[in-house]
């Protein structure tokens, strides 16, 4: 007698709990074949509200980790991720991407996120300064994160270029929260399985799937986020920068319709983690 | 000067006649002996690490390392002479050359975090080795030593795949094979801050470590037989003086990196006249702790306490001088009296000890004889009461006050647990002061006023300044002395400029 | 003096002199490295029992939960060698039947929070009256709130004044000043609020932390800011104020580190339930489990204790 397996239901991971869409609401996802695989939660523009109050509420503990324990972190989650690289695989598989393709696109991903622990207590030696001002002041430039970022992943690579927009933003003390591929959500439904056995804390990531059309309007407009990264297309980059307007966010998009080699050593930088930072200059006297 | 706001002491309500109101630090409640029980696993004999292997050394001789605790033999370390010097630069080049020398930065990195994991993961039986290895408190090498060693590879690693961002405007590139000689103070530490920034920037070493304290050094070498770590790429050799000499003098050595005495550090500055090769001098120091009246005194007290008994004094950077403002200098000495009397000397391996062993008999001997010369020389010595073990080295915090900057004890360097006290009346007199010595490693200031910190910080001639604490590290931080403290600098991005060239 | 006066803020903060924030938890943080082991731990453990006020302050007490309150007090537990409580600690309304139930002839003292605990936010006349209603009825000790509204205004000689006049309506009754640490914010505020306190105080009085009412309580931090304090005042003039550290201290473990504090801090003189007391309730029973932990090497289940809180 064979076995019926039994199937998971995706839930995504928002608060550091998972969840369904607050809607009710799924869409069906098929696997490369063509059959049914999975119902993925349809997340609305409530999903967004609820998943910025989880990333604002984890922010300020969050940015207050030393350095040092945030690069920590980060290494754990890669450990995590190469620990647990079949099922990573697997979800890779359901999108049609071939074993080697997947082996590859994993590989990666850890590398980038070991690429950006080890930024997490260097980047401010790199990009703050102290400034020779000419008066008897002792005058320094620091960074801050910005606070919440919003952030809408690519079709391609699913989980690479996901990790790819997520890390530089986590690495400085933002907090995230991410519209997974639309086509693609698995491989976000399976990391959000890791990044809860990591030790990064409940909302400092937060990985909604559903549909652009639906998220992106609000995306735009709500004026808690103050950054937004990722990919979009011209009609979207739009709304998203109209939004932005009335808020003043820092909107950093690459373009559709121009293809990311989010394999590229190019496709991580330090400059990509100062696209969410804020500088602080502080003035002191020298004196007796 | 503008001194700070001047002390307006209440009127004391004390009635006249009445005994002065006194602390009693007795036996009412003692604490029970708490020893650390962790397996330190230990080998009854350690050999050199060469190419990848212990392997004995040509000589055949070992020699004994104490626990200074008890003076009771741990193990016998092998005892390298210049062959085996030798071999561990053929290893190492061979490494440089072949294996460590060709991997991209990338991977270097994940050699490198793999030591700083295992070593976390053995963190407590690695504690309790350095702690019956050296003598230092067993709070100290588990809360300090080890975590901060590991911190230091974890740090480095990250490094090694953004060297692009060491050097503004050039490329970088490693040097080669380093030979490099560290102290018995803090020797699994000290090894992390030299072999760390080293691996992160592509060179290979060959390491010595103090002759009283090669146990950690060497159960390291099992870390990185566990970590896959290249073979040759670290290669530790144990002796004594001669053994160092051999490593800072080998002709495949791009540089040498030396931390220890600056007698020492003269005699291979000299040794290597006739060389290019590169050096970093990581030397000694008489740092000034200065104090002044609107300081947080308890505090400061307590920084002054970390920054003269931390580790038995045995510290380059120590905070061996005490300048203290007169306004205030009776409260601070009657307070650090009154903190010094609930420090607990004794069994580095319990729990609750404040002060451990001497590391070594020679040791103890210099402490004794330099404390005799301030006694001679008229300084008023204070001493706790307190029981020191009948077996072992040990030496009981002192103080000695009404010094001047002419005494001995206010110009050697002691290197131990010997505090002197000198007062000032204005700013300039304390940078003055502070800055009259040959050393400059460190310096402490404590004031309320941050224009003033700044401005010390200007004036001092120190590597490292600390106000309002004392004796901090860290791996982003650079450390590293002015003057006759040597140069080059260890930690942050200054440190990893110490172990390339730029192309 | 009505309003705020920043040359008397001024002049007692120049004579008590800054606290620094990191080094005093640098300090607190090596307490809790102690490692207390066989005799010093039963020792620790009794001495905190004996030091405990056990402690209920609810909208919701009735006569008969303040009886069973006291009857633990009197006998926390079946081993006749384990001491007594220091004292009950409960609303004015309670300390009658507190009184009933404890008896006159016993050791275990009666205290009362008044003053219009815990806000304080009630006329001077009231709060006096509550006062002296609560030692009318048996009241052996009487915890107090300051002002820190006035306090946080500046009004520093207001604060000392109504500490003055609850101490005169405590008549014979020994008086324990709640700072409210949480409220206050800052260690240097605490340490001149201690000192405000200190210098209207009757030896054997205390200074205490917190009301427990509010989201932060006794810590390792305000509780050294506040010994050192009392020492500072101890040796400039000979009068020893008592301590007491209240709300937040839950477990055994806790309890010895604060312990550790008083005894490397104040010395032995401090180790005692007249210089040194807890403010707890749930504190009591984890004492207990501790020392029956120690005496029969096994873990214990909570509920092996009268009184337990938890169920599971």
């Amino acid at each position: 007698m064979t076995r019926l397996p039994i199937t998971k239901t995706p839930k995504v991971y928002v608060g550091g709990a998972f969840i369904r869409s607050e809607s009710g609401r799924t869409f069906p996802l098929k696997d490369a074949a063509g059959n049914f695989f999975a119902n993925i939660p349809q997340c609305t523009r409530k999903d967004l509200r609820n998943a910025v109050a989880a990333a604002a509420k984890a922010g300020p503990g969050w940015a207050k980790r030393t350095a040092y324990n945030r690069g920590q972190i980060l290494y754990r989650l890669g450990e995590m991720l190469e620990a647990r690289k079949a099922d990573l695989a697997d979800a890779l598989a359901v999108g049609g991407a071939s074993k080697s393709a997947a082996v590859k696109e994993i590989t990666a991903t850890v590398d980038r996120l070991i690429y950006y622990a080890g930024w997490a207590d260097k980047y401010e030696q790199v990009l703050g300064n102290v400034n020779p001002v000419a008066s008897p002041h002792f005058n320094f430039t620091v960074t801050e994160p910005m606070g919440i970022v919003g952030l809408l992943a690519p079709d391609e690579a699913p989980l690479l270029a996901l990790v790819s927009l997520l890390a530089p933003a986590i690495t400085s003390g933002n907090t995230v929260v991410a519209l997974a591929s639309s086509a693609q959500p698995y491989p976000a439904i399976v990391l959000g399985e890791m990044l809860a056995t990591s030790d990064l804390p409940g909302g400092v990531v937060n990985l909604l799937t559903g549909f652009r059309k639906e998220i992106v309007p609000t995306l735009a407009t709500h004026t808690h986020l103050r950054a937004i990264v990722g990919v979009a297309n011209a009609t979207e980059r739009k709304t998203l920068k109209l939004g932005a307007a009335d808020s003043v966010k820092r909107v950093k998009l690459h373009q559709t319709e121009e293809s990311v080699d989010w394999f590229a050593d190019k496709a991580q930088s330090l400059y990509d983690l100062r696209e969410t930072l804020e500088f602080k200059t502080t003035w002191h006297p020298i004196g007796a | 000067m503008p001194t700070s706001a001047s002390k307006t002491k209440r009127p004391t309500k004390r009635a006249a006649g009445r005994p002065r109101p006194e602390l009693i630090f007795g036996d009412l409640w003692e604490y029970d002996p708490a020893p650390e029980t962790a397996d330190p696993k230990l080998q009854p004999r350690y050999d050199l690490f060469i190419g990848g292997r212990f392997v004995a050394p040509a000589s055949a001789k070992y020699f004994d390392s104490l626990n200074p605790a008890n003076e009771t033999k741990l193990a016998e370390i092998a005892q390298a002479n210049a062959v085996d010097v030798d071999a561990a630069y053929a290893a190492a080049k061979q490494a440089f050359d072949t294996t460590w020398g060709k991997l991209p930065g990338k991977e270097r990195a994940k050699y490198i975090y793999r030591i700083a994991r295992l070593l976390q993961d053995r963190a407590r039986e690695f504690a309790v080795a350095e702690t019956m290895d050296g003598g230092k408190p067993i709070k100290e090498s588990r809360d300090f030593d080890v975590p901060m060693a590991a911190a230091h590879f974890f740090y480095h690693a990250g490094w090694a795949d953004k060297l692009d961002y060491v050097a503004p405007g050039r490329k970088v590139a490693p040097l080669g094979v380093v030979g490099q000689v560290i102290p018995w103070n803090f020797p699994l530490l000290m090894m992390a801050w030299k072999l760390a920034p080293a691996l992160a920037m592509g060179n290979t070493i060959v390491i010595k470590p103090a002759e009283t304290t090669s146990i950690t050094a060497l159960k390291l070498a099992e870390i990185f037989q566990d970590a896959g770590l290249p073979p040759g790429t670290v290669n530790i050799v144990t002796g004594f003086g001669d053994t160092g000499a051999a490593v800072m003098n080998h002709p495949t050595a791009a540089k040498v990196a030396f931390t220890g005495s600056t007698e020492v550090g003269k005699i291979i500055m000299r040794s290597l006249a006739g060389t290019d090769k590169k050096m970093t001098m990581e030397l000694g120091g008489k740092a000034a702790n200065i104090v002044f009246d609107d300081a947080p005194l308890d505090q400061a007290v307590e920084g002054i306490v970390n920054g003269i008994f931390f580790n038995q004094g045995h510290v380059c950077c120590a905070g061996s001088r005490l300048l203290v403002q007169e306004t205030v200098a009776a409260e601070v000495l009657a307070k650090l009296k009154q903190r010094i009397r609930t420090l607990r000397v004794g069994d580095p391996l319990d729990k609750n000890t404040d002060i451990g062993a001497i590391n070594s008999k020679a040791q103890l001997a210099t402490i004794t004889r330099l404390v005799a010369a301030g006694v001679k020389e008229g300084a008023k010595m204070f001493q706790p009461a307190c029981k020191l073990p009948a077996k072992g080295y040990y030496f009981p915090p002192t103080v000695f006050s009404g010094v001047s900057m002419s005494h001995r004890i206010a110009r050697e360097e002691i290197f131990g647990p010997v505090l002197s006290v000198l007062t000032f009346r204005t700013l300039d007199e304390a940078v003055e002061k502070a800055n009259n010595t040959a050393y400059g490693l460190s310096a402490g200031v404590w004031t309320e006023k941050g224009s003033r910190i700044l401005k010390m910080s200007t004036e001092l001639k120190a590597g490292v300044v600390w106000a309002n604490t004392y004796n901090k590290f860290d791996p982003t931080s650079p450390f590293g002395g002015y003057k006759e403290s040597g140069f080059g600098r260890e930690g942050g991005r200054q440190g990893l400029l110490d172990y390339c060239k730029l192309t | 003096m009505k309003a705020g006066s920043p040359v008397a803020c001024r002049r007692l903060l120049n004579e008590i002199g800054p606290v620094d924030q990191i080094g005093i938890e640098e300090r607190v943080a090596k307490y809790t490295t102690r490692s207390i082991k066989k005799g010093a731990k039963v020792w620790g453990l009794k001495t905190a029992v004996s030091m405990v006020d056990l402690t209920t302050l609810e909208g919701k007490d009735t006569p008969d939960k303040v009886a069973s309150l006291c009857q633990k007090a009197l006998q926390p537990h079946d081993d006749p060698a384990i001491p007594q409580v220091a004292a009950v600690c409960v609303y004015p309304s309670m300390v009658k039947p507190a009184r009933r139930a404890l008896g006159k002839a016993t050791a275990v003292r009666i205290a009362s929070v008044a003053t219009a605990f815990p806000s304080g936010q009630a006329p001077l006349r009231t709060r006096l009256a509550e006062v002296k209603a609560a030692v009318a009825d048996g009241a052996d000790e009487i915890d107090m709130v300051i002002n820190r509204g006035a306090f946080l205004a500046g009004e520093f000689q207001r604060v000392q004044d109504e500490i003055v006049a609850v101490r005169a309506a405590c008549g014979g009754a020994t008086l324990k000043v709640i700072l409210e640490v949480s409220e206050l914010e800052t260690y240097d505020n605490i340490r001149a609020a201690s000192f405000l306190a200190m210098r209207v105080l009757r030896p054997g009085d205390f200074i205490k932390t917190s009301t427990g009412k509010t989201s932060l309580n006794a810590t390792l931090g305000n509780n050294q800011v506040m010994l050192e304090a009392i020492r500072d005042f101890y040796l400039d003039t000979g009068t020893a104020i008592a301590m007491k550290p209240a709300g937040g201290i839950r477990t055994a473990k806790q309890a010895l580190q604060f312990l550790i504090a008083v005894k490397e801090t104040l010395g032995d003189a401090w180790l005692n339930n007249t210089r040194y007391r807890f403010g707890a309730s749930s504190l009591l029973n984890d004492l207990l489990r501790q020392l029956e932990k120690e005496k029969t090497g096994a873990y214990q289940a909570p509920y092996y204790f009268s009184e337990a809180a938890e169920s599971y």
